[in-house]
């Protein structure tokens, strides 16, 4: 198992544990946590999965794809430790990930 | 559904599985017209889901139409292969009076021009403008006549989205229906009604030409005067657009105007016959009002208001088996997608409750998603929340559909109120 923790914008935290090898999206749609639309359902094409890494996990997480970056620049209030929640995928690697969500999916 | 209704879906069902393949023509308006459509792109995604048209199912020429869910999104996320120029419909761009607009565009041209107008529908300024689209929905709730026969579409979908657009321009108030009227031009075929076919450019341009001239008016007073945060101001200030040339001005317009408007107006009334033909489902809601946002996702699922979008391949591409060629137009059906049973269970079934209601394909996928879904999903939420504070029913009584496979709505939808809360 892996370990996520999603910060709301109000503050209020989730911890989490899943199997590796889902999406950060995915884990957050599992387990309800607010703030995460995901419209398209992970196909990296609605930017309603938006979600604000944690400066230290920033490496470890890498950069984005093409269309990825295209999405979050429509994005409201994008950063640049944001993220489209369904392209990170939580191996053994990113195990303890925390990743805050924005105000509104937009 | 009344029984001769029953009857010609029937009939329909039968023809579109029994005919060739190759003679279902899905841009035929008499499908739109009676209702019918959906039988034939049933038989599409079973049996030829990425389909050939021949040159004589479309005025201008043939078309490929992509109609199951997961292709649609394939298509609409590769905008590199999938090129939204030289237009979104299956209808090329005049030559002599083209519109250049953001949604006809690729990057980098379109992704400078949609952040330019984006900060209109910013989560910050919609809760500015949701007291007082309230405001005016509840005025116009309040005017509607009980027990007696309206229209809907008229004295409430079309009056609060003229409103609206009338709002996001600050665009004189009285004159609001002009910007219905552009709309219905902008969209409407040649062989809709509202033209006279053989004079079609002609008129086109005509109606084009005097919106331009208004916009014009308005862009020059704004120009001389402080920036404020309507959307002409806006542009005639913006770092990037101030300079923008007049036809393009213009068809960023038209842009928003059609964007804001038709697919806002259809959904609205779309809402009222879902409920109406679904009593159960209404039941459900004026039971438990939180479940609005999740009606209002479902409705625009169930109505699908623009039912395709345009893609022209830039390559040879392979698709579902079939060797597209460059240069081929592709119709994405987001309305068939929509009731694609391998992807949205119960897909032809109207429930306000669906879980994952938001999961549908409605605003379009990738680069181009619609940029104004917060704000046509607020205008349907605030409008039932007041609804459900003052009409226990309303009764649909006969409805007209517009003759446009594009635009899948409503001309007219009359309507009782039998009596207020
Ligand atoms: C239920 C209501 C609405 C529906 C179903 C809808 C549907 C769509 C669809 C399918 C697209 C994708 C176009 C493409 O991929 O080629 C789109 C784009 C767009 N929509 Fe909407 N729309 C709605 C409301 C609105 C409103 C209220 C506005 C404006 C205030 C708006 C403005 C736009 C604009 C500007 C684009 C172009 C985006 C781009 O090319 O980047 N829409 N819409
Ligand atoms: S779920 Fe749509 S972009 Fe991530």
């Amino acid at each position: 198992m892996v370990k996520i923790t999603f910060i709301e914008h109000s503050g209020v935290e989730h911890h989490v544990e899943e199997k590796p090898g889902l999406s950060v999206m995915e884990i957050a749609v599992k387990h309800s946590i607010p703030g995460i639309d995901a419209d398209c359902g992970g196909a990296c094409a609605c930017a309603t999965c938006h979600v604000y890494v944690d400066p230290a996990w920033m490496e470890r997480v890498g950069g984005c794809g093409n269309l990825e970056e295209s999405m979050l620049g429509f994005a409201d209030t994008v950063a640049p430790t944001s993220r489209l929640g369904c392209q990170i995928q939580l191996t053994g690697q990113l195990d303890g990930l925390v990743v805050r969500l924005p105000k509104a999916q937009h | 559904m009344k029984s001769d209704e029953l009857d010609a879906l029937a009939e329909a069902r039968q023809r579109a599985n029994t005919i060739p393949l190759a003679d279902i023509n899905v841009c035929d308006l008499e499908l739109w017209r009676n209702d019918t459509k959906l039988a034939y792109f049933d038989r599409l995604r079973r049996e030829d889901p990425v389909h050939l048209h021949p040159p004589e199912h479309h005025r201008n020429g043939a078309f490929w139409s992509v109609t199951r869910f997961n292709d649609i999104v394939a298509v609409d996320t590769d905008h590199e292969t999938f090129s939204s120029e030289p237009a979104i419909t299956l209808d090329d761009p005049m030559e002599d009076f083209e519109l250049p607009m953001f949604i006809a565009m690729d990057p980098p041209r379109h992704d400078l021009q949609r952040k330019i107008v984006q900060p209109i529908v910013s989560p910050s300024n919609l809760s500015t403008l949701e007291p007082l689209i309230r405001r005016r929905i509840e005025t116009t709730l309040d005017e509607l006549p009980i027990g007696e026969t309206f229209d809907w579409v008229d004295r409430v979908s079309v009056e609060l989205t003229a409103q609206m657009l009338a709002t996001l321009f600050d665009f004189p108030f009285e004159d609001r229906r002009k910007l219905t009227f552009w709309s219905d031009a902008a969209t409407a075929e040649p062989d809709s009604g509202m033209w006279d076919v053989e004079r079609f450019d002609e008129q086109f341009a005509a109606v084009m030409t005097d919106c331009l001239t208004y916009f014009t008016g308005l862009w020059n007073e704004r120009v001389n005067t402080e920036p404020k945060g309507d959307l002409i101001s806006m542009l005639a200030h913006g770092e990037a657009t101030r300079h923008m040339d007049p036809q393009e001005y213009l068809g960023n317009l038209i842009l928003l105007i059609v964007g804001g408007n038709d697919t806002t107006r259809n959904t609205m009334s779309g809402s009222v016959l879902a409920l109406h033909q679904n009593p159960d489902q209404h039941a459900k809601l004026v039971a438990a009002p939180s479940l609005i946002p999740s009606m209002v996702s479902e409705t625009i699922r169930w109505q699908t208001p623009l039912a395709y979008m345009r893609r022209t391949a830039t390559r040879d591409v392979e698709l579902g088996g079939k060797s597209i060629r460059k240069g081929d137009k592709v119709a994405m059906w987001y309305l068939s997608g929509n009731r694609d049973e391998t992807v949205i269970e119960h897909p032809n079934s109207f429930i306000v409750d669906r879980p994952r209601a938001r999961h549908h394909m409605a605003f379009g996928f990738g680069i181009h998603r619609c940029l104004g879904n917060r704000l046509a999903e607020l205008q349907l939420k605030i409008l039932w929340e007041e609804i459900l504070n003052r009409f226990p029913e309303i009764n649909v009584v006969g409805l007209e559909r517009v003759p446009s496979a594009f635009v899948n709505g409503y001309k007219t939808m009359h309507v009782e109120i039998p009596r207020r809360l």
